[in-house]
């Protein structure tokens, strides 16, 4: 089929290329140029090639950092998502109640994130706190300043008090988008409950829940202000993940060239997870 | 099984969905719940299913009251106006799942599925899963879900309205024929009034929750009791004119004819005729009719039909005739109001007269 070509139309693209040229690609390519530099001030630069890179990716410091990161990621996908479809499905389906619990549901997703990190890190001080207090009345031994697990525990519990319901509302979507005529259907079969949820909600919540776990991986991968704000990275390095060690390096430390090779590796891990996920929703898709 | 439905309602809120119906369904019947969306012909099969709880009066199976008894200890099967089926399960696991759930043995499984794909002809798509199949083979595959359940009562709730015009015939031709053998009570819910004659059997006709008339599809279709049965039972809608009866003459706008049979012995005064569109006609038809000036406002040619669409005096009226019309908006045509064709209704709209030439007509088309 003859198509008609107008490459006027590329001047449409224009304004779009140009916002994301100045808002995303020279500061990345700023970035870049640190990666590849050493300096002692003065704006005096020194190519390095990939020294940073080469540096870094040895480095046990970043190794022990990703680890974090990946874990951290790691365990609250698997509390949340879970989580999320559990509350999800007992969730009323219409009315009055529906509406509180969709409104409650959304409250902790309203709160700044700065504000979460501080609530927490009130709530859960041991002598203060109420939740820190009350482990420690109950005979817990519990100090989240002090104890790397009790660290854990807190940042963990932090955000999957904060980010659950993000799934809960992403999956009560998909669980609202089934006609009620299939669970009359199912009714009508005499099928259980567990095949209800494994042969009609769960196939009918599949693309909602990969968005919820691209949305979840992705923020929880980049997760700084929280654990910043809750622990500062602490107990010495316990609760250290890649972005609080990002900054450390850049702003603590000063230290531009690996800080900017970290930032790179960081951000194409994240474009591969991306990429990995695109593909697989697009899979979905087709079928 | 017979279902039998004593004066049962059901209340939502403060909403009236289902008000005292009585119904009796017998065995191996075929049976039609005709009425506009929202007239409460879901509504009606969910009782009669047990997925609803009436929430006064009683259902009895075989003379023994099922309320209460949950919808699985049933023998009942249902399809939906949509495609109901178990997305990740394939065609041959859609079908057996019943079967499955009812715990019976792997032979009788492969025996039951694939005689129900037989017939429904859905032997080649077994290994597929739904959504890869056309609405019409999804349709299909809940069908044959619901056969191979051996229900005593087979409910369809508007299962063609979804496909297009060829399936729709196609399945509609099929459908009381595949379950007709398993002797179950056959219940069909439609809006449509030609889907009803078509599938013949009786019909129970609804109207804002009432059953506002039972009895064999061509009684109810000749003889509707009432103004709102006549018109639930017309598509395109009723033409309703208000005619004055006085001596032996039946007059409209100025020009009156003699009383038609069956009128006569009405008193006189002020009734309202109903005409359905075939009824009224485009051309003098042999025998006495009003003549009436009236104004084109809209044609709808099919080919073989036409619906002309007219003004007059204020009310629109539609007629069907044969044969593609060239008309106009705005044209004038002489439109004649033919007595054979009159339903008189009285001021309660309650049928005072049809025509005995309606009856032999529409028998004579079934």
């Amino acid at each position: 089929m003859e198509k008609t070509l107008n490459n006027k139309a590329w001047f449409m693209v224009l304004p779009v290329l140009f916002i994301v040229a100045l808002n995303a690609i020279v500061p990345l390519m700023t970035v870049v140029n640190y990666s590849v530099q050493d300096t002692f001030g003065n704006n005096v630069f020194f190519f390095e090639g990939t020294r940073w890179f080469t540096e870094v990716l040895h480095s046990g410091r970043f190794h022990a950092s990703l680890q974090r990161q990946f874990l951290f990621t790691f365990t609250i996908l698997v509390i949340e998502i879970p989580l999320g479809v559990a509350i999800a499905l007992t969730m009323p389906r219409r009315g009055f109640w529906a509406s509180v619990c969709l409104v409650l549901m959304a409250l902790p997703l309203l709160i700044p994130w700065n504000v979460v990190g501080a609530m927490w890190n009130i709530y859960a001080l041991p002598d203060i706190g109420l939740l820190g207090y009350g482990l420690n009345w109950l005979g817990f031994n519990y100090d989240y300043t002090q104890q790397p697990t009790a660290a854990w525990f807190t940042v963990i519990l932090m955000d999957v008090w904060h980010w659950t319901s993000l799934v809960v509302l992403l999956a009560y979507a998909g669980l609202r988008s089934i006609d009620d005529n299939y669970y009359r259907a199912a009714q009508i079969d005499g099928a259980s409950r567990w095949a209800v949820f494994r042969h009609i909600q769960l196939p009918k919540m599949k693309h909602v829940l990969t968005i919820a776990i691209l949305l979840r991986f992705m923020d929880s991968f980049m997760i700084y202000t929280e654990p910043f704000v809750l622990t500062g990275g602490g107990p010495g390095n316990a609760t250290t993940v890649l972005s609080i060690d990002l900054v450390k390096a850049a702003l603590g430390e000063f230290n531009l060239g690996v800080a900017a090779a970290m930032s790179i590796i960081y951000f194409l891990m994240t474009l591969l997870v991306c990429w990995l996920f695109y593909t697989i929703i697009m899979q979905g898709e087709k079928e | 099984m017979t279902l039998e439905l004593r004066n049962v309602s059901k209340r939502v809120g403060a909403e009236l969905h289902i008000s005292e119906v009585n119904l009796t369904l017998e065995k191996g019947s075929q049976n039609v719940l005709l009425g506009p969306t929202l007239a409460g012909k879901t509504s009606l099969m969910r009782l009669m299913a047990g997925l609803d709880r009436p929430t006064d009066g009683d259902i009895l199976v075989d003379g023994k009251s099922v309320v209460g008894v949950p919808v699985q200890k049933r023998k009942v099967a249902m399809v939906y106006q949509q495609f109901i089926n178990y997305p990740t399960l394939s065609v041959y696991e859609n079908i057996a799942s019943p079967l499955r759930v009812a715990g019976a043995d792997g032979a009788t499984v492969d025996r039951k599925v694939r005689g129900a794909a037989e017939l429904l002809k859905l032997t080649p798509f077994l290994e597929r899963l739904p959504l890869h199949l056309s609405g019409g083979q999804q349709q299909r595959t809940a069908i044959a879900r619901a056969l191979v359940k051996d229900a005593g009562l087979v409910l369809l709730d508007e299962p063609l309205a979804n496909l297009d015009y060829k399936l729709r015939e196609e399945l509609r031709v099929e459908l009381p024929r595949l379950f007709a053998e398993s002797g179950a009570i056959f219940v069909y819910a439609t809006t449509e009034p030609h889907e009803a004659l078509l599938l013949g059997g009786a019909t129970a006709t609804l109207s804002e929750g009432r059953v506002t008339q039972v009895g064999t599809t061509i009684d109810v279709y000749s003889r509707p009791c009432d103004l709102v049965t006549a018109q639930t039972f017309s598509d395109p809608p009723l033409n309703v004119v208000p005619m004055q009866k006085s001596g032996g003459r039946l007059s409209y706008d100025g020009k009156s004819i003699a009383t038609p049979t069956g009128t006569e012995t009405l008193a006189d005064g002020l009734y309202k005729v109903a005409i359905r569109p075939h009824h009224l006609l485009l051309h003098r038809p042999p025998g006495e009719s009003i003549e009436v000036q009236a104004t084109v406002s809209a044609t709808e040619i099919t080919g073989s039909e036409s619906f002309v669409h007219v003004e007059h005096g204020g009310s629109r009226w539609v007629a069907l005739t044969h044969g593609v019309y060239r008309l106009e908006i705005g044209d004038r045509v002489a439109v004649f109001l033919d007595p054979t064709g009159f339903l008189v209704f009285d001021a309660e709209d309650r049928l005072v007269a049809a025509p005995a030439a309606a009856v032999r007509q529409t028998a004579g088309r079934a």
